[in-house]
């Protein structure tokens, strides 16, 4: 079997005297579609912050593709493959929609700021190419009316679906998203999980969803992790985790004790 | 393969070089505020990329103003009469002296940018601030370069024709850079860091590119304006001067390069205006004193703009919000 | 040695006037996220309020220069202080708090521009110089205490390093045992909570622009008791300084800006007595350079992370 493509090894983060997440281990395997859930502020984003290197652990590793990802600046941890979305959408208010996809293809630029300014052939064709891919990925997830758009007045569910454009477009062999499915009524879920199925085949990435509706975590994930309070309390296919009496207590809370 | 921006960008050139040739029709006057718009133009423009696209806030512009004023003017005293007199020569030495002043404005911009551009807004408008104040405080000290009496005897290269083009030039590089996927990265900067490092950009790279380039078209402007006027003085590149720019920026529009021209001349003729408005007899006393001080009016403009129309006079400022408090 | 306790005394001086104004950035700072650029400036003001009104407040308790005079001036100068502050922030800052931190800083500078060129209009550009409200001499030191009569103390000295002392106490007292204090920590650690728990945050922002000012206030006049010279731009060299002197205590933190107020004191002091003069400014600024490389968190700051 091969190493997985993510492996955190008992990761710990501590802000303050406060220990966000604890002893945190799992892995995902290349292509794998992994579930991670937990009651609200069990870590999940933290995990996301961890990985991206917009926060760094006091303990523990974290490698990515056999290399550790600990101590790199974000857009390094970008480069090397992990996009990500947010849990609170922050896509470039100012910029349009197909500006917003144009921005994260910028990485990938063969040719920089003096192309920019001659303008010559090699620039163009570029551009051209660039346009074709935001162009493709935006036909994908049905945003390609929308491409002039300010991306501000998109409704809610297409600003979450563009973030994941956007994220796409950075080609990763990871993709995090944070509550993709939050503020979506049933037929964007349902839609949001065949594309995000889709993708993951289409464009070979794994993925690492963070989502409270159970019903889309427990729809397409292969694997789960359950998290609380920070420290992994289970991990397993859904069925098991669905019947899992300790994910039970935390969700729900003990009977007594 | 001609590019639509090239064209237009030599067919500019060319109209200027044309134009220059009636130039010397014009009253001295009027030239003087005509070649001030030009370099106001290139500072404004160039400060934009900074304050405006990328949404950092430099507050000493014209501390690189000064690096390139004074570096051009050593070369061009130093080197200027060696070469020769012929119109070509002097006219080389003069265009090489000017980039050399650009490019030590943009070491300058790396030595402050790099340190301080990790800082946030508020910080890096103190920083650059006290930038500013200190390289006055060198050059008033440095006696090479005249101390507190000043450089002069530059002969006066400086003309319509250098002066427009390099305005051009510095419209031509901003523009194209932000419109290009490249620079597109500067405006994910300014509308937020944090995604921008998650979509792969050096959010540090950026933030100094854009203070290096800025600070290169003011050391431009600053050897423009020393072999214009022949003579410069500490006291010309203070923080006032700084502020001039700032409020050009603010008015047009941060991140609006049209705006930001059309408020670099507005703002060029307007002391003008005001002084001679400051000579009507028949207003009263304080009225006119106001006028003569140009900085009360600014002040009183920056606060009200911020508060009605914080876009500026022409738009296009979309900033994120503050949302520690609500 | 004699000469280098000499130096600290005069540091300590100095120090006691950025301490002071420090205080009042730091404070805003705390509550609102910003850095009021204006702050100097309201320093400034309270000079010249103690120009115009000090000879008035000392003929009120006799002739000539008095303690009591000299403390009358001082009060007076702190409300009037007080209530420009206040009048500042309701007039330019409040209606701007959910907008952009970039649109605030504009404002701020814009008022600082303005407060400097209308004190320029009103007051004069040239240097005034200060009315004496107190005697100033040098206090006689015995010669038994050995070296260290040597040392040249001044009445001013002692006063103004003793009023900053005072001045620190209140204020802590003001901050950690009253509701208002309680208040304002509780806004600074989060605004949202604050107003929910049922704090009326625009009260308390008044107020404590209303107290930052009254400090800076009194740092105007017990500058001008110790240098009797004042101009309108007089704020911007003195509240640069003290910008820097909170940011290296860690803005926001209240002990942290009166320690980095005495250290820059200090430290220019040092620079000027051994160095050179010339190097004063240069010296500050290289220290918050170096501040903000090393330990942007300042001596006794913590770190504030961004919500992702």
């Amino acid at each position: 079997m091969n190493a997985p493509l993510l492996k955190l090894d008992n990761v710990t983060v501590q802000f303050g005297g406060l220990k966000a997440v604890g002893d945190l281990s799992f892995t995902i395997g290349e292509g794998e579609l992994i579930g991670l859930i937990g009651p609200n502020g069990a870590g999940k984003t933290t995990v996301f912050n961890l990985i991206t290197g917009v926060y760094e652990p006091t303990a523990g590793a974290i490698t990515f593709a056999n290399k550790s990802v600990v101590g790199h600046r974000p857009y390094k941890i970008t480069a090397r493959g992990i996009a990500r979305t947010f849990q609170n959408i922050r896509l470039f208010p100012s910029l349009s929609v197909f500006d917003n996809v144009r921005t994260a293809c910028n990485m990938h630029l063969r040719h920089g700021i003096s192309h920019a300014l001659a303008r010559g052939p090699k620039f163009s064709a570029e551009e051209r190419e660039i346009e074709a891919t935001v162009m493709e990925l935006l036909e994908i997830f049905s945003l390609t009316a929308e491409r002039d758009a300010a991306c501000k007045s998109l409704p809610y569910g297409d600003q979450r679906r563009l973030e994941i454009v956007r994220a796409l477009a950075t080609r990763p062999k990871l993709l995090l998203l944070d509550e993709p499915a939050a503020g979506m009524n049933p037929t964007e879920k349902a839609e949001l999980m065949k594309l995000i199925r889709f993708t993951q085949e289409k464009f070979g990435c794994a993925v690492l969803l963070v989502e409270h509706d159970m019903k889309v975590v427990m729809g397409i994930c292969q694997r789960i992790n359950v998290l609380d309070y920070g420290r992994k309390i289970a991990e397993g296919t859904p069925t098991e985790i669905r019947n899992d009496p300790k994910v039970i207590a935390a969700y729900l809370g003990k009977e007594e004790e | 393969m001609f590019e639509r921006s090239k064209i237009l960008l030599v067919a500019t050139l060319l109209t200027f070089a044309g134009l220059s040739h009636f130039a010397g029709g014009i009253s001295p006057y009027y030239f003087d505020i005509l070649i001030g718009i030009g370099i106001n133009i290139i500072l404004a423009v160039g400060l934009n990329l900074v304050n405006g696209y990328t949404g950092q806030f430099s507050l000493g512009h014209a501390g690189f103003m000064a690096v390139g004023a004074y570096a051009s003017s050593w070369l061009t005293l130093k080197y200027g009469y060696s070469m020769g007199s012929g119109t070509l020569n002097t006219t080389t030495v003069f265009v090489l002296a000017l980039l050399g002043g650009g490019l030590g404005a943009a070491l300058a911009g790396l030595i402050v940018g790099v340190p301080s551009l990790r800082l946030k807004g508020d910080y890096l408008a103190i920083v650059t601030l006290g930038v500013n104040e200190i390289s006055k405080g060198v050059l008033q000290k440095a006696e090479p370069l005249g101390a507190q009496r000043g450089l002069g005897g530059m002969e006066q290269h400086t003309n319509f024709f250098w002066t427009f083009a390099f305005a051009a030039i510095t419209i031509y590089v901003v523009l194209n850079l932000v419109g290009s996927t490249y620079g597109r990265g500067f405006l994910a900067v300014r509308d937020d860091e944090i995604a921008a490092e998650a979509m792969g950009i050096n959010t540090t790279k950026y933030k100094v590119l854009a203070f290096v380039l800025a600070a290169f078209f003011a050391g431009i402007a600053g050897g423009l304006y020393a072999h214009f006027k022949q003579f410069i003085h500490p006291e010309g590149f203070n923080f006032l001067r700084s502020v001039d720019i700032v409020v050009m920026v603010i008015l047009g529009g941060m991140g609006n390069t049209a705006g930001v021209v059309v408020a670099a001349t507005l703002l060029t003729i307007l002391p003008e205006f005001l002084r001679a408005v400051s000579r009507y007899e028949w207003l009263p006393e304080w009225l006119r004193h106001v006028a003569e001080n140009r900085m009360i009016l600014y002040s009183l403009l920056l606060i009200v703009l911020m508060l009605t129309r914080p876009q500026g006079l022409f738009g296009n400022f979309t900033g994120k919000r503050n949302s520690k408090l609500q | 040695m004699i000469e280098f306790i000499q130096q600290l005394l005069n540091g300590l001086g100095q120090g006691s006037i950025y301490a002071l104004i420090a205080l009042g950035y730091t404070m805003v700072f705390g509550v609102l996220r910003f850095i009021n650029f204006a702050h100097g400036d309201v320093f400034m003001l309270g000079a010249f309020a103690g120009f115009y009104l000090g000879p008035k407040t000392l003929r009120l308790f006799g002739e000539g220069p008095s303690y009591s005079g000299a403390f009358a001036a001082l009060v007076v100068a702190m409300v009037l202080c007080a209530v420009i502050g206040i009048v500042i922030e309701k007039l330019c800052y409040r209606p701007l708090r959910d907008r952009p931190k970039l649109t605030v800083l504009i404002t701020a500078i814009g008022v600082s521009l303005f407060l400097e060129n209308a004190g320029q209009l009103v007051f004069g550009a040239n240097p005034q110089s200060f009315p004496e409200l107190i005697v100033d001499r040098a206090l006689e030191i015995p010669e038994s205490w050995g070296a260290i009569s040597g040392l040249t103390i001044t009445v001013s000295q002692v006063l103004v390093f003793g009023v900053t002392l005072l001045l620190l106490f209140v204020l802590r007292y003001v901050v950690l045992k009253t509701k208002m204090g309680m208040a304002m920590r509780a806004l600074s650690f989060n605004p949202v909570a604050a107003s929910l728990m049922g704090i009326n945050n625009d009260v308390v922002i008044s107020f404590t622009f209303g107290l930052g000012s009254a400090l800076a206030g009194a740092a105007g006049i017990l500058t001008s008791i110790q240098q009797p010279s004042i101009d309108p731009l007089m704020g911007v060299n003195a509240g640069l300084k003290a910008f820097v002197a909170a940011v290296l205590g860690g803005i926001g933190n209240l002990p942290g800006a009166a320690l980095g107020g005495l250290l820059i004191g200090v430290i220019e002091a040092l620079v000027v007595g051994y160095v050179s003069p010339t190097y004063r400014d240069a010296i500050v600024f290289g220290v918050l350079i170096l501040i903000l490389i090393v330990k942007p968190t300042g001596l006794l700051g913590v770190s504030e992370r961004e919500k992702v």
